[in-house]
C-alpha cells in the first residue's frame, strides 16, 4: 500500500521530485539506523580496547589493536561485590534458572490455552481475564509477599534439611526464582496459546473425542504436533524476558553466588573500588546481551511475533 | 463450548458399562482439574498477594512486616509528601518524572513509530536489513541498555568527549550528571529500547489497509499526505490503541532502566514510583510506605488496563 513509491502512472510529477523524494526518505532511514545501532556499536569496540587507548582515543574509533583481553577478564577475572571470579558463574546461574522456568511456564500455557479454547465451561472467559491480567501488574504489588513466603519457604527447607538431610530446593535462590518465573510467566504463555488454538478448528477435536480419544491423547496426538510455531514464539519470549529481569533477581537473589546475569552485571558496573575498567565492563554488557542477541539473531521473526502476540489481545 | 456438550451426550453410552462410570466423570472434569493448579496460583500469588500488600499498607511495617491494622499513616504521608515540592520530596519527584517520562516516552515512541513505519512502507529496498536493526534494541535487557548509554552520555567519556575531539569544544551535554535533566536521558534510553517495536506494530497495521482504499484516494486526488492524516491513520486507531497500552504499561513497569542507567540519578533526582518503593521497601525500612505506593502504582495500571481488557474480551461473542 506504498502511496510515495507509485506514482509511476501520474508521471507529470516529474522524475526529479521523486528521486528527491526517494533521497531524503533513505537517508532519514539511515540516520535513524545509525542512531540504533550506535550504543550497541560503541560497546562493542570498547570492549577490545586497552583502557590506554580508551582514555586517549575516540569513543566512536575502531580499535587500533583490538585485544581479547576485557572479555577474558569479564568472564574470569573481574568482581562481582566482593568475589573476583569473574562473571562466568553467573552466566550459568541464569541459565540455571532460564531453562527450568521456560520449560515448566510453556508447557502449563500450552495445557491452558488447550482447555480454554476446546474444553471450554462456563465461565472460562473470567478465568481468563483474571490470568490476563496479572501480566499487565506491577510486580511491585507482590514483591513483598512473595520475599516473606519465599523467606518462610526457606526458614523450612533448613528444618527439612536438619530432619531428612534434603532441602527439596527450598530456599535455593534459583529454584526460588524458576518459581517466581512460572508463577508471573503463566499468563503471557496461556495468552499466546489461547490466541493459537482459538483459530485451531474445533471440528478435528470433536472428531477425535468421537473416535474415543481421551483429553491427554487429543492434547499430545492432534494438538501439539500442530503447535511448532507457537511453542518456539512462546519459549523465544520466556527466554528474552526471564533472562532479562532484573526486578525479581536483585529482590530475590540480590546478593551471593546465586545471583543471575543482570544482577551481577548491575554490580560489576557500579562497583566503585579502584579504577572502573570500561572495557571490562562492556565486555560483560555484552556477554549479558549475547544469548538474547543470539536468539533475535537465529529467529527474529518469531521475536516480534511474540511481542506482537502480547501487544494485542483477545 | 460444544465440545462439553458432545461430552455430556456421550456419557450414557460410557455409563452402561460398570465400573466406567468414575472414570468418565473424572474425564469430564480432567480439563478444569488441568487448568485449576495454574488457577490457583494466579488466585493466590498474584490477587492474594495483592490484598497482602494492600493490607501491609494501612499497617506501621517498617523493617519487618507487622500485622496490626494502623490506619491510612502511609497514604497521608504520601498525600502529604505529593504537594511537597521544594525541597522536592523523593514521592515528589517520583511522581512528576513518572509524569514526564510517561508522557514523553509514550508520545515520542508512538510519533517516530508511525514516522518510521511510514517510510519503511514506501517500497524500500533493503527493509529486510533496516527493520531488524531498528528493533533489536527491544531484545536487551534494561541492564545492558542502560550500560551501554551511560557509557555514551557520560559528559568525560561519551558523546560530549568525542564532539570535544572532533573540534566543537563548546558542546556541553551533562543531562546524566544534572538532576533537572536526568530523567530525559531516561526518557532518551526508553524511546531507543522500545520505539523500533511500536514501528514493527505500526508497519503491520500499514499493511493491513486495504490497497484499494488507497488507490481511490489516490484518483480522487488526494496529496499523500491528506491520504495518511485522513486515511492511513484513522484506520490505525486500533494499533494505536495497543501500542499505548503496551507503552503504558511499560513505563509505569520501568525499573531496571533507571537503576542501571542513573543508579537512581543525584539524590534520587531519577527516582520513578517503582524505585520509590523498592527503596522504601528494602532500603529505607518503611514498608508500609511502600506498599502504599506499589497500590498507588497498581490502581494506576488497572485504571488504564482493565477497560481495555474488558472491551478485549467482550468484543468476540462466542
Amino acid at each position: 500500500m506504498s502511496v510515495i513509491a507509485t506514482p509511476a502512472r501520474q508521471s507529470t510529477g516529474g522524475v526529479s521530485a521523486r528521486t528527491v523524494n526517494r533521497i531524503v526518505i533513505y537517508g532519514l532511514l539511515a540516520l535513524f539506523a545509525l542512531f540504533y545501532l550506535m550504543p550497541l556499536f560503541v560497546m562493542l569496540v570498547t570492549s577490545f580496547k586497552t583502557m590506554d587507548e580508551i582514555q586517549n582515543g575516540n569513543m566512536l574509533a575502531l580499535p587500533q589493536a583490538p585485544t581479547f583481553e576485557p572479555w577474558l577478564k569479564a568472564w574470569g577475572e573481574t568482581c562481582v561485590g566482593l568475589t573476583c571470579a569473574g562473571i562466568k558463574g553467573y552466566f550459568w546461574n541464569s541459565i540455571k534458572m532460564v531453562i527450568p522456568a521456560v520449560l515448566i511456564s510453556t508447557l502449563l500455557g500450552a495445557l491452558n490455552g488447550y482447555v480454554l479454547t476446546k474444553w471450554r465451561f462456563r465461565g472460562h472467559t473470567l478465568v481468563f481475564g483474571l490470568m490476563l491480567f496479572a501480566c499487565f501488574i506491577p510486580f511491585q504489588s507482590v514483591l513483598l509477599p512473595m520475599a516473606t513466603i519465599l523467606g518462610s519457604l526457606g526458614r523450612f527447607g533448613v528444618t527439612l534439611r536438619n530432619a531428612t538431610g534434603l532441602s527439596f530446593g527450598l530456599g535455593n535462590p534459583t529454584v526460588n526464582l524458576v518459581f517466581v518465573h512460572v508463577v508471573y510467566g503463566l499468563g503471557f504463555t496461556t495468552l499466546f496459546f489461547r490466541n493459537y488454538y482459538e483459530a485451531f478448528p474445533t471440528e478435528l477435536v470433536k472428531a477425535a473425542q468421537v473416535d474415543g480419544a481421551s483429553f491427554f491423547q487429543i492434547f499430545r496426538r492432534i494438538m501439539l504436533p500442530n503447535s511448532m510455531p507457537i511453542f518456539v514464539v512462546t519459549v523465544i519470549y520466556q527466554f528474552t524476558n526471564i533472562w532479562n529481569d532484573f526486578l525479581f533477581a536483585s529482590a530475590y537473589a540480590g546478593t551471593g553466588d546465586a545471583m543471575p546475569m543482570t544482577v551481577a552485571l548491575n554490580n560489576v558496573v557500579n562497583t566503585s573500588t579502584g579504577v572502573v575498567e570500561y572495557n571490562v565492563n562492556m565486555a560483560a554488557a555484552m556477554i549479558a546481551a549475547l544469548p538474547t542477541l543470539l536468539v533475535y539473531v537465529v529467529a527474529g521473526r518469531y521475536f516480534v511475533r511474540g511481542l506482537m502476540a502480547g501487544a494485542v489481545k483477545g | 463450548m460444544t465440545t462439553v456438550a458432545t461430552q455430556i451426550k456421550l456419557t450414557p453410552e460410557h455409563n452402561a458399562r460398570p465400573g466406567a462410570s468414575v472414570r468418565s466423570r473424572l474425564q469430564d472434569a480432567l480439563p478444569k482439574i488441568v487448568l485449576a493448579p495454574s488457577f490457583a496460583i494466579t488466585i493466590v500469588f498474584v490477587y492474594g498477594f495483592i490484598l497482602w500488600t494492600v493490607y501491609l499498607s494501612f499497617t506501621n511495617s517498617k523493617t519487618f512486616p507487622s500485622y496490626a491494622i494502623t490506619g491510612s499513616r502511609a497514604y497521608q504521608r504520601l498525600w502529604r509528601w505529593t504537594f511537597e515540592s521544594d525541597p522536592p520530596s523523593s514521592w515528589y519527584t517520583s511522581i512528576t518524572n513518572m509524569g514526564i517520562f510517561g508522557f514523553l516516552y509514550i508520545f515520542i515512541c508512538l510519533a517516530l513509530g508511525l514516522f518510521l513505519a511510514i517510510l519503511l512502507d514506501q517500497k524500500i529496498r533493503g527493509e529486510g536489513v533496516l527493520r531488524p536493526i531498528y528493533l533489536y534494541p527491544m531484545a536487551l535487557s534494561f541492564i545492558v541498555t542502560g550500560v551501554a548509554w551511560k557509557w555514551f552520555l557520560d559528559p568525560g567519556l561519551g558523546l560530549e568527549q568525542t564532539l570535544h575531539q572532533w573540534g566543537w569544544t563548546s558542546f556541553h551535554f551533562d543531562w546524566i550528571k544534572n538532576k533537572d535533566f536526568v530523567i530525559y536521558t531516561v526518557v532518551i534510553a526508553g524511546v531507543w529500547q522500545a520505539s523500533g517495536f511500536i514501528m514493527a506494530m505500526f508497519l503491520a497495521g500499514l499493511r493491513g489497509i486495504d490497497g484499494e482504499i488507497m488507490k481511490a484516494a489516490q484518483i480522487d486526488g488526494a496529496t499523500t499526505f491528506q491520504l495518511y492524516r485522513r486515511i492511513v491513520i484513522p484506520l490505525l486507531r486500533p494499533v494505536f490503541l495497543s501500542a499505548f497500552i503496551v507503552l503504558a504499561h511499560l513505563a509505569i513497569k520501568s525499573y531496571d532502566l533507571v537503576v542501571a542507567l542513573t543508579s537512581g540519578g543525584p539524590g534520587g533526582s531519577a527516582w520513578l514510583p517503582s524505585n520509590f518503593m523498592y527503596e522504601y521497601t528494602f532500603k529505607r525500612n518503611e514498608m508500609a510506605v511502600g506498599s502504599a505506593s506499589a497500590v498507588i502504582m497498581l490502581m494506576t495500571i488497572t485504571a488504564i488496563i482493565v477497560p481495555y481488557l474488558y472491551s478485549e474480551l467482550r468484543e468476540r461473542p462466542r
